[in-house]
Parts: C-alpha cells; sequence; structure tokens
C-alpha cells in the first residue's frame, strides 16, 4: 500500500520510507510499506495492540533490521547505519532509564555523548519542563510510573534530534496530566520544529495531536491522512469502527439518480452522494453505507412528518438510553440491524424517547460514506478500545 | 475526654488476645530461622571458639595443651611465615585478576549472544564440578608435567622464554613454579567467577544498551557506561568468591608447586597434620581470616556496590 501524507508545508520529507517489511520466521510483523513523513510535521500511528507500530518505530531508529526495503531521514539512506549514528531519538515505550544513573544524569546522557560539557542549564530547563526539578538527584526506582515516562521523554528531547520517536509516551499518565503533557508536547514540536512520530492506541490523543495519523491494522496501513478526514471519510470498516464510532449497515444498490447512489435496506431506501463512496457502486450488489451516530437525529414516530425531506431516514425501537451528561447515548434496534448507536446532545430531551419508543433515525445523506461490503463489519470493534 | 475513656475501655477488653496473636505472627519468620541458626552455632560459632581457645594455648601433644593466653604465637606465626602469606595474596589476586579477564567475555557472551545455546555454555561452565577438585588439579599434573606437549608446544613458541624473564617460571619447567600455582587456581575458581558475572549480566536489560545507542553511545561506550556499571554486583560477587577461596587454598600450591611455592593453606595444613603444632596452626587461621575480611571490607567500600540496586 502507499499513502503519501500531504506536506506539511515545510522543507519536505524528513522520514521516508520505502518498501519496508520485517517478517519474525515466518511471521510478517510490518507488510511492505510506503511512508512519506513530512519534514517537523507531528504524525501519529495508530493501531490495535500488535499491530506494528513499536516495529515501524525500531526500523526508524536502526534497532531492528527491516528485512526488506530502506529508511531514508531528510534524504539519506540511513538503512545501514547503526543507531547512534541516526539524528533521531526515542521514547521507549518501556521507558528504559538507566537504573544506576540518577534522573540527571539519565536525561544528560545524550548530551555527554555528543561532548557537550556544559550541561547543567540545558538539564535543568528539561526537567522543569516535565516538572521534575526538584528529583534531580533521585533513581529512576524511586519515581513513579508516570514521573519515569516524563524523564523518558526529556531524555529524547533535550537531545533536539531531527526526528523524535514516541512509543506511546503518556500511556501511564493519569488523564490530567496526560492531556497536560499532549499540550506540552505539541507546543515543543511546533516551537522547535522537530519531526515527530508518535505511535499510540489512543484514537483521541492521535486525533488531537497530530497534523498526520496512519491507522495500522495487521502490519499495514489502512488509511492515512488529516484526522478529520480520517473521521469524516473513513476508507476501510476498521478505520470506521476504530476511530471513533460508526454505525454501519448492508444495502443494496439500486442505482444512481444524478450525483446520488440510491440504496436498500430492508424496505428502507437511503440515498450516499456518489463523492462519498470510496468504493465503485455495482447496481444489484451490496455496499455498507456508514454514520456516526452524533450525525443522527432522533424522533419519536408520532413526529415523523415534521422531519424535512432529503433525509435518509430509517425506523427502529429504543432498545437503551444512558445519559452521560454533554448526551445522551441509545442504543437502537431497527429492522436494517439491531444495535445501532446514536448520540443525542442534551439541549432539549424529548422524554417521550425512552426504550421501547418507536422511532425514526435522520441524518442528511452528505455525512454518511460508503465502504466496500466485502470487508468485515466488525473489523476494529474489539480492538477499537485497545487491548 | 469521654472519647479516651471509651477506645481505651474498646482496647482494654480486646487488646490481650489482638496482640498475643499478632507477636505470634511476628515470630514465625524467627522460628523458620532456627534450623539456620543451628547450623551456624553447631558447625561455625563452636569451632571458632574452639579454634580461638587452641591459638591462645601452649603445651605439647604429650603433655597436652592448656590456655595460657600466649598470644605471642600470633606474632611469631606472623613473623615465621609471612612470606607464605604474601605469596598467597599475590597468588590469589593474580588468580582473580585472570578469572576477570577470562570469567568476563565469556558470562557477557552467554548473557547477551548465546541465544539458545545459552543454558548448554552454562552446564558446560558447571561442569568441571561433575568432577572432585583434587582429580582436576591432579589432571593439570599430567597436562602441565615436563616434556608434555603443553610444556613442549609453550618452548617452542618461546612462550616460555617470555614466563621465564617474567620469573614465573624457570628453565624448560612449568610445573613446580608459580604459573602452575596460578594457572591452576584460576581454572579451579573460574566457574565461581563466570556464575555470578552471568546471573547480574543476565538481569540487564537489553532494552538499556538500546536506549544507550539511540542516545549516541557507541558499542564501546554503552559498555563502559551502562553494561559495566550495572554488573558491578556481579563482579564484586565473582572477586570475592574467587580470592576468598584461593587465598586459603593449598591442593594447587601442594599439587603443582614446589616448597618454593607454598601457600599460607599448605602451612596450616602442615602444622595441624603433620607438626601438629596446633596453637600456631590455629593462631594462623585466625590471622588469615583477620586479614581476608579487612581486605573484603576495604575492597567493598572502594567498589560502592551498596549504591548499586
Ligand atoms: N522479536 C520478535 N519476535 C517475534 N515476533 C515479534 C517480535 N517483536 C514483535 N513481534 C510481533 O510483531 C507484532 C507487532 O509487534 P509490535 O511490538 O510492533 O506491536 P505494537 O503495534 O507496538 O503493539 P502495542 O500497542 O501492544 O505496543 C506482534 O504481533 C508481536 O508479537
Ligand atoms: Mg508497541
Amino acid at each position: 500500500m502507499t499513502a503519501t501524507a500531504p506536506t506539511a508545508g515545510s522543507s519536505g520529507t524528513d522520514v521516508r520510507l520505502t518498501a519496508i517489511s520485517k517478517r519474525y520466521g515466518s511471521f510478517t510483523a510490518v507488510h511492505p510499506l510506503d511512508l512519506a513523513i513530512p519534514a517537523g510535521s507531528f504524525f501519529a500511528l495508530l493501531g490495535a495492540s500488535g499491530c506494528g507500530k513499536t516495529t515501524t518505530l525500531r526500523m526508524i531508529a536502526g534497532l531492528e533490521d527491516p528485512t526488506t526495503g530502506s529508511v531514508e531521514l531528510a534524504g539519506k539512506d540511513v538503512t545501514a547505519l547503526p543507531p547512534h549514528k541516526r539524528p533521531v531519538n526515542t521514547v521507549f515505550q518501556s521507558y528504559a532509564l538507566f537504573p544506576h544513573l540518577d534522573i540527571y544524569e539519565n536525561v544528560a546522557f545524550g548530551l555527554r555523548r555528543r561532548g557537550i560539557k556544559s550541561v547543567k542549564k540545558q538539564v535543568g530547563d528539561m526537567l522543569d519542563l516535565v516538572q521534575l526539578g526538584d528529583f534531580a538527584r533521585r533513581k529512576p526506582h524511586q519515581l513513579s510510573g508516570g514521573q519515569q515516562q516524563r524523564v523518558a521523554v526529556a531524555r529524547a528531547l533535550i537531545n533536539h534530534p531531527q526526528v523524535l520517536l514516541l512509543d506511546e509516551p503518556l500511556g501511564a499518565l493519569d488523564l490530567k496530566l496526560r492531556r497536560q503533557m499532549q499540550l506540552e508536547l505539541k507546543r515543543i514540536q511546533t516551537e522547535v520544529g522537530i519531526t515527530f512520530v508518535h505511535v499510540t492506541h489512543d484514537q483521541e490523543e492521535a486525533m488531537t495531536m497530530a497534523d498526520t495519523v496512519a491507522v495500522m491494522n495487521g502490519g499495514r496501513v489502512e488509511q492515512l491522512g488529516a484526522p478529520a478526514d480520517l473521521y469524516e471519510t473513513p476508507r476501510t470498516t476498521f478505520v470506521a469502527n476504530f476511530l471513533g464510532t460508526s454505525n454501519l449497515i448492508t444495502a443494496d444498490v439500486l442505482g444512481t439518480s444524478g450525483d446520488d447512489i440510491l440504496l436498500r435496506a430492508c424496505d428502507t431506501k437511503l440515498t450516499l452522494p456518489a463523492t462519498r463512496c470510496t468504493t465503485t457502486a455495482r447496481t444489484g450488489e451490496k455496499l455498507l453505507i456508514g454514520i456516526r451516530p452524533e450525525k443522527i437525529t432522533l424522533t419519536h414516530a408520532d413526529d415523523a412528518g415534521t422531519i424535512p425531506d432529503g433525509r435518509n431516514r430509517i425506523t427502529g425501537r429504543i432498545a437503551d438510553s444512558s445519559f452521560i451528561g454533554v448526551s445522551t447515548q441509545y442504543v437502537i434496534d431497527s429492522p436494517v440491524g439491531p444495535g445501532l448507536s446514536v448520540y443525542e446532545q442534551n439541549i432539549e430531551r424529548d422524554s417521550r424517547l425512552a426504550p421501547g419508543a418507536e422511532v425514526v433515525l435522520h441524518w442528511n445523506p452528505g455525512h454518511s460514506f460508503g465502504l466496500d461490503a466485502a470487508q468485515s463489519v466488525e473489523a476494529g470493534t474489539d480492538a477499537g478500545e485497545g487491548t | 475526654m469521654t472519647t479516651t475513656a471509651t477506645t481505651s475501655a474498646d482496647t482494654g477488653t480486646e487488646a490481650p488476645a489482638v496482640t498475643a496473636a499478632a507477636r505470634r505472627k511476628k515470630l514465625v519468620p524467627y522460628w523458620l530461622l532456627l534450623p539456620g541458626i543451628l547450623w551456624l552455632v553447631v558447625f561455625f560459632a563452636a569451632p571458632l571458639v574452639y579454634q580461638a581457645s587452641t591459638s591462645v594455648q601452649t603445651g605439647s601433644l604429650e603433655e597436652g595443651f592448656k590456655v595460657t593466653w600466649h598470644f605471642a604465637t600470633y606474632a611469631d606465626a606472623l613473623t615465621e611465615y609471612y612470606p607464605q602469606f604474601l605469596r598467597s595474596v599475590a597468588y590469589s589476586a593474580t588468580a582473580t585478576v585472570l578469572c576477570l579477564a577470562l570469567g568476563y567475555p565469556l558470562a557477557y557472551l552467554i548473557a547477551f549472544k548465546a541465544g539458545r545455546w545459552r543454558n548448554l555454555l552454562m552446564v558446560l561452565v558447571i561442569a568441571p564440578f561433575f568432577t572432585s577438585f583434587l582429580i582436576r588439579t591432579l589432571a593439570w599434573k599430567t597436562i602441565l608435567s615436563d616434556g608434555g606437549p603443553v610444556v613442549s608446544a609453550l618452548g617452542s613458541l618461546h612462550i616460555l622464554d617470555v614466563t621465564n624473564a617474567l620469573g614465573v617460571t624457570e628453565g624448560h619447567r612449568v610445573l613446580a613454579t608459580p604459573l602452575a600455582v596460578v594457572c591452576g587456581l584460576t581454572y579451579n575458581f573460574l566457574p565461581f567467577m563466570i556464575l555470578p558475572l552471568y546471573t547480574s549480566l543476565e538481569r540487564i536489560d537489553p532494552r538499556l544498551h538500546e536506549a544507550a545507542g539511540d542516545l549516541y553511545a557507541t558499542p564501546l561506550t554503552t559498555f563502559r557506561k551502562v553494561t559495566f556499571p550495572l554488573s558491578m554486583p556481579g563482579v564484586v560477587a565473582g572477586t570475592l568468591l574467587t580470592f576468598i577461596p584461593a587465598t586459603g587454598d593449598y591442593i594447587n600450591a601442594e599439587l603443582l608447586g614446589s616448597t618454593d611455592q607454598k601457600m599460607i593453606g599448605n602451612v596450616i595444613q602442615s602444622q595441624f597434620l603433620r607438626v601438629l603444632d596446633y596453637p600456631t596452626a590455629a593462631a594462623l587461621s585466625f590471622i588469615l581470616m583477620a586479614a581476608i575480611l579487612a581486605m573484603v571490607t576495604l575492597y567493598i567500600r572502594k567498589s560502592g556496590t551498596e549504591d548499586l540496586v
């Protein structure tokens, strides 16, 4: 699969992977993949556990020899270079802090290896940045998991590498600190202009931080693009389910009318703008039509007449509803499929929308997307919340 | 006021039962230690006291020995046998250094590079233990025998010329020279060096090597700054396990050396078993013990192992 990230408007490509793959014995951890990461961009590799994110990162860092393909950094082929000669630094998933050195020396390690003598100010600033100024003389085992993780970030970041590789650097932090560190990392990245390759299985993190997100699945890049594009126009069921939640409805293609594709799912007629369909729709064959839960409006069956024309509509019955503050999440059983989800903003709540009520689900056809029906509808659902 | 009264009244009724149970629980570890303590008392403390009293006795085998608090035995033993003391320390220190030089690369290889051969190699390291110390040393006597293939090979390669110049061999012999004794010590105690080294190296997370490489450290720097410091507990344990028994050893000097290579162990052995001068033998043992204790303490202080892990 070839995927090229949109250029972030700066000095070209920083990391270029060409047909890179990794096999362990007969198991292929990463299938041949091409990737071009623009200089100065914040690039996220997103995927479920075991999909090959770390392996890809390690091949960029030089810690793993690719089975095939090459790695280029700033136009220079580094495939044969050992890690210590590559202008990249890694924040390891397991931190890998040096247990015999204190925090200060851990952070100073990279600077010292490059022969920089006066490290005091830089290390001090760095420790302040990750809010560990008071812990400089502690050993790693005297810190909490989250503190160790911040040391790992500081230890890599202090070197101002050309490319910073982050392997789930915020996994052990609590939500508040995590958000704080996300903003901090993002700020540093914009300020210093380092290319960040950020591995995560937290889709929210990937979407809030990255300019470009590559969604990986089973050793392949499924889709690559800006977070909003991925969310609004997923190309595979995996992406549709892994990034947020999607309702995927199997429908028969009836034909086309103007720019629209006409579909039928269980006697319900639906339309889909042809531009929103990433696969070719052939009359008589099946197609998956997807719609995000928050794009659907719920109307009680008694008020069905008030629904404007031109919207896709299906009927159903509320099976369950849960109030979660900003919104109410409904699970709706419908002839076209059981367990459809709908999120309604809590603005004016209709008290009739309770479990058992007959409702009409309707949405703007332009908000739906079409997918190839040959894929599993379930792909990415279980894996979605990071195993 | 009232609250205090009630609380104390409450605890007053329940406390004895609770604390008794708690105390019994606390004592469990000590009960478990009992066999070990008994063992130490019978086989370590008692002989130690007995030896201590022997060392300050005077008399002869015919008249019997009596405790006369004759501390001069210590001074006499030291003045008479200090060359053997010094020789013991020198031989044993040399053997320890050689063990470290040979054992470290081997332990490193087994820990990081051996892959699936790891266990087999570890079995090979301890395989010599399947035969007795004595037999193995006797085998070395044959290996190093005069005119044997090893000695002739060393001679024709002019290695003997070098060792002769260094004063560790003489003429066309290896047997009955310092070289032979040090070789024997090195061979016999090598596993005691390799095992702790391997254990501490094996515990090092290989990802630390990756992290060091990632932070611009060359493989050599990685070894100097990460691997070696982290293996210090193994180095200290290995050198102690080699140095301490090697200093007191007498079999290697007995079988591979001549009278000029006698170590303090040989002196103690002959005083006990041949001369039957028990006080001198006991005093020598105590001096040896104290000397080793002093050296070990100094060494541990210097190497600062308490800082590691
Ligand atoms: N040394 C190895 N030998 C064999 N298989 C390996 C090895 N390293 C990784 N794998 C396999 O390769 C696949 C990808 O591993 P990788 O570490 O890249 O996953 P990941 O996407 O980083 O997952 P996670 O989110 O859990 O960290 C996994 O299925 C893993 O079992
Ligand atoms: Mg990983």
